[in-house]
């Protein structure tokens, strides 16, 4: 960025116009950016409740007893007591389709909208920090709150579900078993997964984010195309249409709870995930490059 | 009820659906149900003609029977080779129409029909006799060869297969044997030896010592047609007395075996001579896997070539693979009848691969084999462990145990996932007292049994056995690594061993099957005294059992299943995004690469704008060719009434919005978005900016961070001496006037002391005192030789504060200079302002 030739820095400096000190590579850094966000109350009550959801559902279980079968339908629900695996399998199934959605898409669909209503974003900009390294220092942030948020939820929920229920091997709802060691290893293989299937909700929380300037609006707006992918998936009428949803495949990962991991699904719900991303983040960098920004 | 028919699939699919692992919980996620291209659009009307054909059958040729038929004339019309369907038991030729409707728009000529004694065909039920089914079917043979649809290898000699299933596939096989017209046969879940299905005996004792399999021969019989009053239904009497009299003593008498055996293929294997196809079932407790093997193999020795199929369906339930099934029939006919490559392979075993999480179905995968090795091949012999175990008959043979049950082979495939204990959860299977058990080790590896294992074992120590031996059942078990056991197929082989004080051995072969063990498992033959199946004493009696031998296994290990391939658009889309993201990321940048443009001659000027125009969207022109320099030390006023264009011009002075045409130019180098140059700007434009959470001090802290520029050159008591903020700089922003906002913005625009300071307003909020103090720190700024832009609506302000003024309006330049020539002699700006803006006296 300055000078070909790696001059004196102070010519460097004189060269590029920037003031003395001023380096574009160490603008916005990442930990700037994490303390920014990690202060808001909002990040502080997401991981609450991800965090406390493992301790609730414990004590439901614990109050209600054990899980009676209802209907002829084995699900994860009829095993979640049955070890700390069992449970954090469970906690994972209820939170994919809404809990973690929403804390996914809060992470990244108000990064960049409440800088832009707070109207910060326009001294970060004019600070300088160059759009594409803002929007990349932002993403970067934002996407490891949104990993972590995913990643909490099980691992508290192992936690709560070992202190609860007791370490053991994980039982399947059809009936068969794995033992710890194979169980962790499918449970890293699920929340990989799970961490790529939410890509797409943080990408499209992203574009919403620097395409809008409210964050309520952004991070709705996200939750809400979900919604409506899962209403589609839901009308059988569409047939195969509905393997290009986004959300069709979010649920893939109980594929790893057979006793031969399934990798089909896992594997179109990955390139599904993979391509939406892709063009979305595309297209929030290209529409923030060319921006005027007049929050 | 109908066997081999479709009405006990539809029962048990019902049943298999709801057992399906369903995400319970999810209103979201629904299961999906069957694909939803059934019948779709395209398909070619298939015409038939329903028809009534008169046959003369009986031993001596003399009884008149009347065929309800239909025939279906390939649908793309022009002559095709014929395919005669039979029916299961109970059924009549309307269970196989969508078979041959699929056949006929294949290009086949179908002819379904309703045996005799069943539908609207008249005449009794003799159960596959060559002197009555099998003479019509002949007759029909004649029938087809005459229509004018129907290719001909001869005169009255159509080009034929047969298939069918159950009872519909007996009548194929027969057929095949007294007719050497037909050129095909692709019998499905039918059986080999009659008097071996109902009465089987697993020791090897022949039918004669068989254990009579009562349940299903009860189903089998009253799917005649009883009615009240009428104990035989449709069954020919002499059948009807056949029946009557084994069911009641439990055990045939010769002639009722020379009669079955009259009317099962076993009696006539070694005169079929045509290629087959042999479908048997994996559910399948009525026409077990060894019955298709003994078809199979029976004709393989002929010389003909035979292709086995293993499905998930059965007469127990299961998945009927319909498609699947379907798929292989129409290749085999058109191997075999139209000369087309690509039937199927010589041996195929579907198996549950899984469930599919998307649409919640089982998936199974189809391995297959070249050939087809029978029931024993690659025998290895696991040590069974285990002591000699007395068990008891109980008087009146109850309780039974249960294994097979009619519909319950619907768990099946369930079981091969692992669900076996899951299905047997509900149900006692084996009575206390009633089951010896012999376990191998726990498997080191994984093992796929496929063929029928055996073990020889002692029974002895009888005490109040029958004269014939005693009755006991065969039956393998899955053992999990925790100890839990369920069947690893629901079906137990009878044996009948003599069992007196001195006893007596046998090799039991176990119930043929295509399972897979489970690394850490154990394969467990339990051998009990009952089966509700079966008939068995009344008399009670104790036994004792032993294994005398290991488990001898067999295994096809040539099976192998192609991986299931990934559609290609799995690799393709993720490469066509990454192409269009790079193309939508790249293009569309070219007004960025002018940044770093320097001209050296201006590097002393600390602005400079020229033709500066940009228009809205909306086609609002909000700056027209704006033209000013400043110069170092320069206070300037930027003046002009609302909507006059001095936002936007400081807002494309920083860089947030992009200029239509024209430059801005800072310190000699042109602002394009983040423009290392603007980081010599200090600006405070259009209020305050700050994150509500954060205190004061905070918000500039990390504020002059996020520039990367040294700690040090921030000059932060500097700024904070000027926002004069206290002890509110350690509360959170949010709780601030809107006056110590103002103060910490124009404190953050100062980080650093910029070499050029805009400031939008600076005094909006800002009391007298205030005001005046700012004023001076201003005049103080810019007397260090740094530059001051101050864009205000207060003229008296501007007056006492700036050396120079641009007065703008409607978006142009319409003054520039310093205040004191804009004012000229002794006016005050305030009316200079209005003249010059045309508002003026």
């Amino acid at each position: 960025m300055s000078g070909e030739q790696g001059g004196a820095t102070a010519a460097a400096a004189a060269r590029d116009g920037g003031a003395p000190g001023y380096d574009v590579r160490r603008t916005l850094p990442l930990r700037v950016e994490a303390v920014r966000q990690f202060r808001r109350r909002r990040t502080l009550v997401a991981f609450a409740i991800l965090l406390m959801l493992p301790w609730i559902l414990v004590g439901a279980f614990k109050i209600g007893g054990d899980p009676g079968r209802e209907g002829g339908a084995p699900g994860l629900v009829d095993v979640a007591t049955a070890s700390g695996l069992n449970f954090a399998l469970f906690a994972l199934f209820v939170a994919t389709g809404f809990l973690l959605v929403v804390a996914v898409a809060l992470f990244c669909g108000d990064t960049v909208a409440s800088e832009a209503g707070w109207s910060s974003l326009r001294y970060l900009l004019a600070a300088p920090v160059p759009r594409g390294r803002l929007l990349r220092q932002k993403l970067a942030v934002a996407l490891g709150y949104a990993a972590v948020a995913v990643l909490a939820l099980p691992l508290m929920s192992l936690v709560a579900g070992t202190a609860g229920f007791g370490w053991g091997a994980v039982s399947l709802p059809t009936g068969g078993t794995f033992p710890t060691g194979q169980a962790l290893g499918r449970m890293g293989v699920i929340i990989a997964y799970s961490l790529v299937a939410q890509l797409v909700v943080a990408a499209l929380a992203f574009l919403l984010s620097v395409t809008t300037d409210s964050p309520l609006g952004a991070v709705g707006g996200a939750v809400g195309l979900v919604i409506v992918s899962n209403i589609l998936d839901a009308v059988t009428a569409l047939g195969s249409w509905r393997d290009l949803l986004p959300t069709h495949w979010m649920y893939s990962w109980m594929d790893a709870l057979q006793p031969q991991i399934q990798w089909t699904g896992m594997a179109k719900g990955t390139a599904l995930s993979v391509s939406y991303s892709l063009v979305l983040f595309a297209l929030a960098f290209r529409r923030f490059r060319t921006r005027d920004i007049v929050s | 009820m109908r066997l081999g028919g479709a009405r006990l699939r539809e029962r048990w699919d019902g049943t298999g659906r709801a057992a399906r692992w369903t995400a319970a919980g999810s209103a979201l996620v629904l299961a999906g149900g069957a694909a939803a291209w059934g019948l779709a659009a395209g398909d070619a009307p298939v015409r038939s003609r329903a028809q009534t054909v008169r046959v003369v059958d009986g031993p001596h040729d003399d009884q008149r029977v009347a065929l309800d038929t239909t025939f279906f004339p390939p649908a793309g019309g022009g002559k095709g080779p014929a395919i005669m369907l039979g029916h299961g038991f109970g059924g009549s030729k309307d269970d196989v129409r969508a078979d041959a409707e699929a056949l006929a728009r294949d290009g086949y000529a179908v002819l379904t029909w309703s045996a005799r004694g069943f539908g609207r065909s008249t005449g009794q039920i003799a159960l596959n006799s060559p002197d009555y089914e099998v003479k019509d079917a002949r007759q029909l043979i004649d029938w087809v060869a005459r229509q004018p649809e129907v290719a001909l290898d001869g005169p009255g000699d159509p080009r034929l297969g047969m298939a069918g299933e159950s009872y519909g596939g007996a009548i194929a096989l027969m057929t095949a044997a007294y007719d050497r017209r037909v050129d095909a046969i692709a019998p499905q879940i039918t059986w080999n030896s009659l008097p071996d299905v109902l009465f089987p005996n697993y020791a090897g004792g022949g039918p004669a010592t068989g254990v009579f399999k009562r349940l299903w021969a009860g189903i089998f019989f009253s799917a005649g047609g009883q009615r009240q009053g009428d104990a035989c239904g449709r069954f020919l009497p002499s059948m009807c007395a056949l029946y009557q009299r084994v069911a009641e003593a439990g055990r045939p008498d010769d002639d009722a075996i020379a009669t079955l055996r009259r009317s099962s293929p076993a009696s006539v294997i070694d005169r079929i001579k045509v290629p087959a196809l042999v479908v048997q079932g994996q559910a399948d407790s009525l026409f077990p896997l060894d019955q298709g093997d003994a078809n199979a193999r029976g004709i393989a020795r002929n010389g003909a070539p035979v292709s086995v199929v293993w499905y998930q369906g059965g007469h127990d339930g299961g998945d009927a693979e319909t498609a699947r099934v379907r798929g292989y029939l129409r290749s085999f006919f058109d191997e075999r009848l139209r000369g087309r490559g690509g039937g199927p392979a010589g041996f195929t075993v579907t198996r549950a691969s899984g469930i599919d999480s998307s649409t919640q179905q089982v998936s199974v995968e189809a391995a297959t084999a070249r050939a087809y090795p029978g029931l024993r091949a690659n025998l290895r012999t696991l040590p069974l462990s285990g002591r000699e175990q007395p068990i008891n008959n109980p008087a009146g043979g109850s309780p039974a145990s249960i294994s097979a049950l009619p519909g319950l082979g619907a768990l099946g495939g369930l079981g091969d996932l692992g669900a076996g204990a899951l299905a047997g959860g509900g149900l006692a299977v084996d009575m206390p007292g009633q089951s010896a058990t012999f376990d191998t080790a726990p498997l080191a590896e994984p093992f796929r049994l496929t063929g029928a294992a055996t073990v020889r074992i002692r029974v002895s120590g009888a005490s109040g056995t029958g004269q014939d031996g005693a009755p006991l059942f065969a039956k393998l078990y899955d053992v999990t690594g925790q100890g839990a056991a369920s069947p690893a197929r629901r079906i137990a082989d009878p044996v009948r061993i003599d069992a007196t004080a001195r006893g007596g051995e046998a090799d039991v072969t176990l119930p043929a099957m295509d399972y897979r063990f489970d690394a850490g498992h154990r394969l467990r033959v339990v051998v009990s005294t009952t089966d509700m199946g079966f008939a068995t004493p009344a008399k009670p009696a104790a036994y004792k059992v032993a294994a005398v031998s290991g488990l001898s296994v067999p295994a096809v290990p040539a099976l192998r299943a192609p991986a299931a391939p990934l559609p290609a658009w799995v690799w393709a889309l993720p490469a066509a995004a990454l192409a269009a993201a790079l193309a939508i990321a790249l293009t569309g940048r070219g007004r960025r690469r002018a940044a770093g443009e320097f001209d050296a001659d201006r590097a002393d000027v600390p602005l400079e704008i020229t033709g500066l125009t940009k228009a809205y969207k909306n086609g609002h022109l909000a700056v027209a060719d704006l033209s000013f320099t400043v110069e170092r030390g320069q206070v300037l006023g930027l003046l002009g009434p609302n909507g006059a264009g001095k936002t936007t011009t400081l807002r494309m002075l920083m860089g947030l919005i992009h200029p239509d045409a024209g430059e801005i130019r800072l310190f000699g180098h042109r602002v394009t978005p983040g423009a290392p140059v603007l980081s010599r700007l200090g600006s405070f434009v259009e209020g305050p900016g700050f994150l509500p959470h954060l205190t004061g001090r905070d918000n500039l802290d990390l504020y002059w961070r996020a520039t990367g520029r040294p700690r040090d050159a921030a000059h932060l008591d500097e700024a904070l001496e000027i926002a004069g903020l206290g002890a509110a700089l350690d509360r959170a922003v949010r709780t601030y006037s809107q006056g110590m906002r103002q103060r910490l913005a124009i404190a953050q625009a100062m980080l650093g002391l910029p070499d050029l300071l805009v400031l939008d307003e600076p005094t909006n909020g800002l009391d007298p005192p205030q005001i005046r103090e700012m004023r001076e720190v201003l005049v103080r700024y810019a007397a260090a030789g740094r530059t001051v832009i101050v864009s205000s609506h207060l003229l008296a302000e501007v007056e006492q504060t700036c050396t120079h003024a641009v007065v703008m309006a409607g978006g142009r330049r319409v003054a520039a200079g310093p205040v004191a020539e804009i004012t000229g002699s002794g006016r005050r700006l305030e009316d200079a302002f209005l003249e010059i803006i045309g508002e003026g006296p």
